[in-house]
């Protein structure tokens, strides 16, 4: 046996460093509109989605630094590992452009939570379930809050519908890696606590499909290119710089306790 | 289980009473269903605090705000512990609470009701009445209020914006 066999306590820490990157990127974008929002009330909205996605994150680190057993902590995951060890998706870590960019992002990213996390919802291991269900309920709320949004401005003036229109046609090539598996999906599905991605792609497509419909806009083309690679590390030059906003201060100050 | 160790939970509970949660002050962590458990073994107390919203920034501070409570009780022994096993719900407020929560001026939650059909219900808005004058006339204006567990609404009745309290 090779030592690089992939265990099933290692695909459980990737498995859980996945969902926590993409929650921690995502939400460190989003923060980026505290102070920026369009009106009071989407600063605030955006500020409490950013700090629930850290929220989950910061969950999921912790109990990665549970099963990996090395003494790691849930920060650890967040400040002290370098861009080509985060596996989050491309998707997350696009700049936030306009404010329909990034409703049509967290459309797309909250609507596949949330068919992900009701298959992830009955997980066999009981405290990453307990996490799921409570991070579910919370997803709901950032689904609902983009689907609103997506339907406003697409049906709303001719400048926020071309916005969105042109978010969508922008993002779109990024949405295939949220469909990406290997083996370590495969050993989690197998262990009964990893969801099954390909089994809701069709309703999560109609799911977007009629939403966009019902939002007058265009849906583009599922079978333009694609890029891939993020789940193995491989990234846009954005998380370098997001990376370095984020890690900074801690890098700097590793010793540094607010107490 | 000894009288003694009775004796010391039931006073734990009362101290607990005292700690109110930072952002809705007029009600304490165990209205809100945030202190889920005290233990006593031997002379060491442990209080299990569970986490109302993820990212709710509160939560740091009602550790700290039990901690001092404990020390400020002469409690010396003790361990304030996060509890993650269950999913904090809104049905664990009490009735007393959510009362409370009316009089301050937020509309309470109403009780879950499963969300198996969520998808189908997702652009359904809900009728939340004023909790200043009971006008059912009101209408949802942003999801996020100034905290994560709060939505803004506005009265037409009594024009005023008001938040409510989601069910979750
Ligand atoms: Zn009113």
């Amino acid at each position: 046996m090779s030592t690089d066999t992939l265990t099933t306590q290692k695909a459980f820490l990737k498995y859980l460093l996945r969902l926590a990157d993409d929650r921690l990127i995502l939400g460190q974008r989003v923060s980026e509109w505290c102070g920026h929002g369009p009106v009071l009330e989407e600063d605030l909205a955006l500020a409490n989605i950013a700090l629930d996605l850290i929220g989950h994150s910061s969950a999921l680190y912790a109990y990665a630094a549970q099963i990996e057993d090395k003494g790691h902590d849930d920060d650890y995951f967040a400040y002290f590992r370098d861009d080509y060890e985060f596996t989050n998706l491309q998707l997350c870590e696009l700049p936030k452009g306009d404010f329909g960019f990034t409703i049509a992002r967290h459309f797309l990213f909250s609507s596949f939570s949330y068919y992900q996390y009701e298959l992830l919802k009955n997980a066999k291991d009981e405290q990453f379930r307990g996490m799921i269900n409570k991070h579910l309920k919370e997803i709901k709320y950032h689904l609902r809050h983009s689907r609103d949004w997506v339907l406003r401005l697409g049906d709303g003036t001719e400048e926020s519908h071309e916005r969105i229109q042109n978010a969508f046609d922008e993002v779109w090539m990024y949405v295939d890696e949220l469909f990406y598996t290997d083996d370590v999906d495969e050993i989690m599905i197998a262990s009964g606590n990893g969801a099954d991605v390909n089994s809701f792609k069709d309703d999560w497509k109609k799911f977007v499909e009629d939403t966009l419909t019902e939002a007058t806009l265009t849906i583009p083309d599922w079978d333009q290119y694609m890029i891939s690679g993020s789940r193995n590390g491989m990234h846009t030059e954005h998380l370098g710089l997001i990376l370095t906003q984020l890690q900074f201060l801690r890098r700097s100050h590793p010793e540094a306790d607010w107490k | 289980m000894s009288t003694k160790t009775l004796y010391i939970e039931q006073q734990i509970w009362d101290y607990l009473q005292e700690v109110t949660d930072p952002e809705i002050p007029v009600l304490n962590i165990i209205e809100m269903g945030i202190a889920r458990g005290v233990s006593i073994e031997g002379d060491k107390v442990t209080v299990f605090i569970t986490p109302t919203y993820s990212g709710c920034p509160a939560m740091d501070a009602i550790e700290k705000m039990v901690k001092e409570k404990l020390v400020e009780k002469g409690v010396s022994n003790f361990d304030v512990k996060l509890d993650f096993s269950q999913t904090w719900t809104t049905d664990w407020m009490t009735d007393e609470a959510k009362i409370k929560l009316k009089d301050f001026g937020i509309a309470p939650p109403e009780k879950t009701t499963s969300e198996e059909d969520f998808l189908k219900s997702i652009s359904g808005t809900k009728i939340v009445p004023c909790p200043l004058c009971d006008s059912f006339e009101t209408e949802l204006q942003s999801q996020f209020g100034s905290t994560a567990c709060k939505a803004q609404y506005f009265c037409n009745s009594c024009h005023q914006p008001f938040e409510h309290f989601k069910c979750i």
